[in-house]
């Protein structure tokens, strides 16, 4: 067992972690953090997204000890506690979530992207969450969405 | 042309729909909702017949244990069938509100109707009750205990042993898809720049989840027709696609511009005259796009999905 010493959510943690461990199991098996998504857990769904020092990863193939030290915001930390985050405001008026399963992650690939660039066209969207997959929406009420909260952004 | 629930008769659903001491309502179901929005259609109907805020319902769906009987959440039954179990209790429960109230407006029952949070003498605004005061007063003041409750099941459908002829389908939806393809003669890529989808959902109780359906179940029919396939080399499992990259349900990048059309034709037994559409959303566009794809270049896949293996087999055998 290694000590792992990781900032989520502007929180410091210590957990004890095995070579193997992948930040995903920390995060919602030590530190009961749930918004990240057990979709595939081969890396090619990107429901366990999370922003690792701001940059989108995909927590089922990241090393847990490769985070050491390491800032992770996951949806819990995009917004104060009790207060809504325009994107989370735009999916839910927009209808841009079904069954929910891929939205933590939609919604942390569309701040990375918002976050880079406050005024993205319609493909730009549509690159930028090509590695989050959807089963239920058919991506249309999405991209809406995320454009939807830019523009909330800029006004 | 679409069924809603299973044909032939006997699928079931149960509600119940109670009325609290404040006039908010709560109704229990059996079909589950995994984002098919069945809790906001029992919650849209309830309001309605009861003439309450869609707020002051909440829907209790999660424990089959606990909830009345349904059949499931499949066959694009629930608007349907769970639909019409939910409108007959809450008529059920609007009925024991009427009792009460008739008694405190000193009236008969059948005068009464339940609008903007009230229960009222129908066409005299003034002789109105709030219908919390009617549900308070119905649970404390007599004692009731304002449940209402429903049964839909559509009757097995006898068949004519002479003819065959009989009448199993509870409603018939139409539908039709459109697409606009481009086909790589060279490479055998199929391109789908353009897919409308046009459903007859009956009636539209909410137009945008209907949206939201059409759009998420184009998105299958074009992973079916496209790239998803879980025998590639039938017979041999060997290579059967195990993970979500080997099968390869559409991303944002594979879904074309996509337009969703609702047409209301409605039914006649269907709780306000709604058709189910859930399950053949899926189903249209996949001919669509193989008709544009013989359109475009003479060839037909009979064999779905169409990759660019079959597309360039298919124009070696036409000779192209
Ligand atoms: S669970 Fe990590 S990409 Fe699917
Ligand atoms: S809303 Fe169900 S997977 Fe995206």
């Amino acid at each position: 067992m290694h000590t792992l010493e990781l900032t989520v959510n502007g929180q410091g943690h210590k957990v004890e972690v095995g070579l193997k461990t992948t930040l995903l199991e920390v995060l919602r098996d030590k530190l009961h953090i749930t918004s990240p998504k057990v979709g595939c857990n081969t890396g090619d769904c990107g429901t366990c997204s999370v922003l690792l020092d701001g940059v989108l990863v995909r927590s089922c193939i990241t090393n847990a000890l490769s985070v050491q030290g390491k800032s992770v915001t996951t949806l819990e930390g995009i917004i104060e506690p009790g207060d809504i985050h325009p994107l989370q405001k735009a999916f839910h008026e927009n209808y841009g979530s079904q069954c929910g399963f891929c939205t933590p992650g939609m919604i942390l690939a569309s701040k990375a992207l918002l976050d880079a660039n406050p005024s993205p066209t319609r493909d730009e969207v549509k690159e930028a969450l090509s590695g989050n997959l959807c089963r239920c929406t058919g991506y249309v009420k999405i991209i809406d969405s995320v454009l939807a909260a830019a523009d909330e952004m800029k006004s | 042309m679409y069924p809603s629930g299973m044909s032939g008769g006997g699928d079931s659903s149960q509600a119940m729909v109670k009325v609290q001491p404040d006039g908010s309502a709560v109704v229990t179901v059996g079909s589950c909702d995994i984002g098919q929005g069945c809790k906001t259609i029992m919650a849209q109907i309830t309001a309605e017949v009861l003439g309450i805020d869609y707020e002051a319902v909440k829907v209790v769906n999660d424990d089959t244990d606990n909830c009345p009987l349904s059949f499931g959440t499949f066959a694009s039954r629930v608007t349907y069938v769970d639909g019409l179990a939910t409108k007959l209790a809450a008529e059920d429960a609007r009925r024991i509100l009427f009792e009460v109230a008739a008694v405190m407006l000193e009236c008969s029952e059948d005068e009464l109707e339940a609008i903007d949070n009230q229960i009222r003498v129908k066409g005299n605004p003034d002789k109105a009750l709030p219908i919390g005061e009617v549900a308070g007063a119905g649970t404390f003041g007599m004692r009731k205990l304002i449940l209402g409750l429903g049964h839909y099941m559509r009757d097995p459908a006898a068949m004519d042993p002479e003819t065959g002829e009989c009448d199993p389908f509870c409603t018939l939806a139409w539908a039709a898809s459109y697409a606009e393809v481009e086909v790589d003669t060279e490479t055998g890529e199929v391109e789908i720049l353009r897919l409308v989808n046009s459903y007859d959902v009956g009636k539209a109780m909410n137009p945008t989840h209907l949206e939201g359906q059409i759009d998420g179940g184009a998105t299958m029919g074009v992973g079916a027709a496209m790239s998803e396939n879980l025998h590639p080399f039938y017979p041999s499992l060997d290579f059967q696609p195990d993970n979500l990259g080997d099968y390869a349900i559409p991303t944002t990048m594979d879904v074309p511009d996509m337009e969703s059309v609702i047409y209301e034709c409605p039914s006649t037994n269907g709780p306000y005259g709604a058709k189910g559409i859930g399950e053949m959303t899926a189903n249209t566009p996949g001919p669509a796009i193989v008709n544009a794809i013989h359109d475009a270049v003479g060839i037909w896949i009979t064999n779905l999905p169409a990759t660019p293996e079959k597309v360039l087999r298919a124009l070696d055998a036409k000779g192209a």
